[in-house]
């Protein structure tokens, strides 16, 4: 049973990675398009979740926590360079 | 009771995968920036929210091995998710939208965010060189709750 929901949800989590790309290769101004990179590793940290459940290690948290960290730091310094032109004054 | 375990997980896994598509299906439908930054959020919090609920618990029920790393990632996306929806509502208002024409008129002063920095250090330097002034005081504190916080 749980292979099959794990299926679903991979298959769920990789439909919302190509909408996401969507949004990022069509969106009409730099703020969606960094939405959709932001959005990307959120939906990648639940990607790489279900494929940790379905390996059944718990070395891919690791990775999670990496991502969710960096995904973080990288939006907000695109945000601040659109904002005011530079990242660190 | 292992019957159980499994229908749970494999609950939470559907309702993770679910609210990630949806928060991307809201993102590519809704017509326009800050409505599609509502989107994403249930992605966040209840996609990831339930992916690492039935990780953490298909790991406590099926491997033996109770970690606590899923609480931490679910812990800083919680945290750092509005942060990053008041940066990019920032960048939009500041980028995209004329604050005569499009935003409605607040009473007293504008929108906060539109400001000059307001130097509170040198204010209060000021004041404490001048001694308690009533009048001063009264002026700076009607200041401070015109404004909404930076």
């Amino acid at each position: 049973m749980i292979d099959h929901a794990l299926s679903f949800a991979l298959g769920a989590t990789s439909l919302a990675l190509l909408l996401n790309l969507w949004r990022l290769v069509h969106g009409p101004s730099v703020i969606d398009r960094v939405l959709a990179v932001d959005t990307m590793v959120i939906n990648m940290i639940a990607l790489i979740i279900f494929y940790g459940i379905h390996e059944g290690t718990p070395v891919y948290f690791e990775a999670a926590l990496i991502l969710a960290m960096f995904g973080f730091v990288s939006t907000v310094a695109f945000c601040r360079f659109v904002l005011r032109g530079d990242i660190i004054e | 009771m292992n019957l159980v375990f499994e229908i749970l997980v494999a609950v939470l896994i559907i309702i993770g995968g679910v609210f990630t598509l949806i928060g991307s299906w809201g993102m590519v439908k809704l017509p326009e920036l800050m409505s599609r930054l509502h989107a994403p959020t249930k992605a966040t919090t209840l996609g990831v929210g339930g992916a690492l609920l039935a990780s953490m618990l298909y790991f406590a029920a099926f491997k033996s091995h109770l970690s606590l790393h899923e609480l931490l990632i679910s812990m800083f996306l919680f945290l750092t998710a509005p942060i990053t929806a008041h940066f990019l509502a920032k960048a939009h208002i500041h980028r995209h939208v004329d604050p005569v024409r499009e935003l409605p008129r607040p009473d007293g002063h504008g929108w906060g965010t539109f400001e000059a920095p307001h130097d509170a250090a040198a204010e209060m330097k000021a004041v404490m060189d001048d001694g308690p002034d009533p009048a001063a005081a009264e002026k700076a504190h009607n200041d401070d709750a015109g404004r909404s916080p930076r």
